[in-house]
């Protein structure tokens, strides 16, 4: 019987795990040695590997800098970030300089950097809490951009992701960190840019990013319940982006929806939905939807975050419209919606 | 100032910051007994053990002066004149918030108390205070502008390349830096070399700048007054540190000394350095204040902080539809 544990703790023993293989890694984040460390993703590091577990200064810019730096010359630095919205100042470094390190000096550097960064929900975390940009890291050529859904591929990406040679953008979303699923206790790696089949289904494709391919599975569940039959991809990498998977499973199932955590409007969703419009239209039965962020900032409110996230009742409504079927009825959901469960009860 | 060295500011006015600082508390603590109703449903970064900073800085100010500030913003806002309910609305997120429930206690506004908005990316708002000095001058207004932020705030670049241009444009700007010694639960030692304080940072960048006790509301005062005169002259940009510390965690309602991040005799010192019971102290002492006129301001100021509670709690939801309005400008005005 293999071992049950949190996606957060995955990724702790992950990183525990790349710190005690490789003299090189090491690991720097806001608050990475403290009392809370990180959402308990880097809890005990400290104690077992001494220097090369740091905090860093509130400068989020330099500091990427700085792995860079140490990157080039052979370290493999994971830096973490406790909101998406904070790197947001190191996109200078990111974009110009380690995405293209390699590709400018003609092959003679490399920068093997892992950027952790936090997707903020609920709770009031509004605007500057809880951006999805991942589409923004997906856009850049020279990075490689993966989002891990469950437990297993948290710990899996993360050591695939240090054992890179190139910078990985790793996006952990907020309500991934208390989910639970089975994890070897011994190291592997899930190889970036292969998307996962998570559920066989034959009438509708759902591809899930991050924390939409739970929300996909809940929607399958249910859909299941009508005599639909879905197939759940768990998306899992952006960059590079394992398109045949989906192709195959849209080649069979005619029908894809997309349920991105990020936003519509140019966002991810578009790119998968362009790529299967390209290459499989001939099977497509009805057109593809697009589930994820309205156009609007995060709104603080719960009264308004409510009607902003997009839930597995949207996407069984958008799947009952593209089989010409009525609307069926979802469970109401209990207790509020501002949470990932009813034990977290804020504030960050 | 009084030469004596006993009293720095006239009884009005100690009696004044005493005023401010006790609001600010109160609205703060009212916020603690009240926030596991989870009705507050945001994160709230509480000022209380700083008041000081607040009520001393914005004392010092005018109508046409403005100020922006960070994540920790409940006392700068409240201390420049900021509405109390729409304050408090906006933090159970509801539509009467000052900012329509849209932000939370994070994002704060009151154009008209000249408070120009509290955001909370480290930093961030720094340079936005140089704007608004930079506006004045181009524009031959009198007004001054100043940004509050954390000790966490001078680490980043924004801070050195808002110094740099505020200096080099000798702008109306007052940089106030509350040093509370953390950043979340990381202390100074792993942020800032040792040895080189604070303020020395702001010198580097040729800007006049002093380190004082953050606790003295009145010594905050007399500091702040002297900086004004110094903005309004047009003698360039003014740096206050304050050196001060935060009692509960660093974010949410709660003691966090059991975590271990900071020492219990720590904390406890900085307790028995109240700003507000040290001043309340000294109003009766040295201002010779009778208890009787204080106690009667405490008991104003309590009833307008359940006043405020109440209209926050009675006050309605943002309708769905508010959620896709000011996105754009030209839909709001
Ligand atoms: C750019 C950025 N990085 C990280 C954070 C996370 N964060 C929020 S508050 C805070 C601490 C700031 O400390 P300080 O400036 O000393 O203010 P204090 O909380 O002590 O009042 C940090 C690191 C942030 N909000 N913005
Ligand atoms: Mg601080």
């Amino acid at each position: 019987m293999s071992r049950v544990i949190t996606y957060a703790e995955a990724i702790c023993e992950a990183t525990d795990q790349c710190l005690a293989a490789d003299a090189n890694v090491y690991l720097m984040g806001l608050g990475v040695p403290d009392p809370k460390g990180v959402f308990g993703t880097t809890l005990g590091l400290k104690e077992r590997h001494g220097a090369r577990v740091m905090d860093m200064p509130t400068s989020e810019n330099a500091m990427t800098g700085v792995a860079i730096g140490a990157a080039i010359v052979g370290m493999r630095p994971i830096l973490t970030h406790q909101r998406l919205d904070f790197a947001l100042l190191s996109i200078e470094q990111l974009v110009n300089q380690a995405a293209k390190f390699h590709y400018m000096f003609g092959g003679e550097a490399s920068v093997p950097l892992v950027v952790r960064m936090v997707i903020g929900r609920g709770w009031g975390q509004g605007p500057q809490h809880s951006q999805s940009l991942q589409a923004w890291f997906a856009h850049v050529p020279g990075l490689k951009v993966v989002m891990p859904a469950t437990a297993y591929d948290a710990k899996g990406l993360l050591i695939a992701a240090v054992e890179d040679d190139n910078p990985v953008i790793y996006l952990e979303h907020r309500w991934l960190h208390g989910t639970k699923g089975e994890v070897p206790e011994e190291p592997y790696r899930v190889p970036i840019g292969e998307a996962r089949r998570l559920r066989e289904g034959e009438d509708i494709t759902l591809v899930g990013i991050s924390y939409m391919t739970i929300e996909a599975m809940r929607a399958a569940e249910v859909l299941a319940g009508h005599g639909i039959s879905a197939e759940v991809i768990d998306l899992r990498s952006l960059r590079p982006f394992d398109a045949e998977t989906v192709i195959a499973s849209v080649r069979r199932t005619g029908r894809l929806l997309v349920a991105d955590t990020g936003g519509v409007t140019g966002g991810f969703g578009g790119e998968i939905v362009s790529q299967i419009v390209e290459r499989a239209f001939d099977r497509l039965i009805c057109p593809p939807r697009r589930i994820g962020l309205p156009d609007i900032p995060t709104p603080t409110s719960p009264a308004l975050a409510r009607h902003y996230y997009p839930r597995a009742g949207d996407i069984v409504t958008a799947v009952m419209e593209m089989l010409d079927r009525g609307p069926v009825a979802m469970p109401p959901a209990d207790g509020p919606l501002d949470v990932p469960d009813p034990g977290f009860t804020g504030p960050f | 100032m009084n030469p004596s060295g006993v009293t720095a500011v006239s009884a009005e006015t100690a009696l004044a910051l005493y005023r401010t600082m006790r609001r600010i508390r109160r609205v703060e603590e009212a916020i603690v007994e009240r926030y596991g109703e989870q009705r507050m449903r945001c994160p709230v970064h509480l000022c209380i053990g700083q008041e000081a900073v607040a009520a001393g800085v914005c004392q010092a100010l005018e109508g046409d002066d403005q100020i922006v500030s960070g994540h920790r913003s409940h006392g700068h806002y409240l201390a420049k004149g900021g509405d109390l309910k729409a304050m408090m609305a906006e933090i159970y997120g509801k539509a009467s918030g000052c900012s329509g429930g849209k932000g939370g206690s994070m994002h704060l506004i009151d154009r008209a108390a000249g408070f120009l908005g509290a955001t909370p990316i480290v930093g961030g708002t720094i340079a936005m205070a140089v704007g608004v000095a930079l506006a004045a001058k181009l524009r031959g207004e009198t007004g001054i502008a100043v940004a509050f932020f954390g000790d966490a705030a001078v680490e980043t670049g924004i801070f050195h390349e808002s110094l740099n241009f505020a200096a080099t444009h000798r702008l109306a700007v007052l940089l106030v830096c509350e040093n509370n010694l953390y950043s979340v639960y990381s202390p100074l030692s792993v942020r800032q070399p040792e040895g080189r304080p604070i303020v020395a940072l702001a010198r580097g960048h040729g800007i006049t700048a002093d380190a004082l006790d953050g606790n003295d509301a009145e010594a905050v005062h007399v500091a702040a007054l002297d900086a004004v005169e110094s903005l309004r002259a047009g003698d360039g940009p003014v740096f206050l540190e304050f050196a001060t510390y935060r009692w509960r965690e660093h974010c949410g309602p709660n003691l966090d000394n059991d975590i271990g991040y900071r020492a219990p005799e720590e904390f406890e010192a900085w307790l028995s350095r109240c700003p507000i019971a040290t001043h309340r102290a000294r109003l009766l002492n040295d201002h010779r204040v009778e208890e009787g006129v204080l106690g009667d301001l405490e008991e104003d100021i309590d009833k307008e902080v359940r006043d405020a509670f109440t209209f926050a709690e009675e006050s309605a939801f943002p309708p769905a539809e508010e959620m896709s309005t000011e996105i754009y400008a030209s839909e709001s005005r």
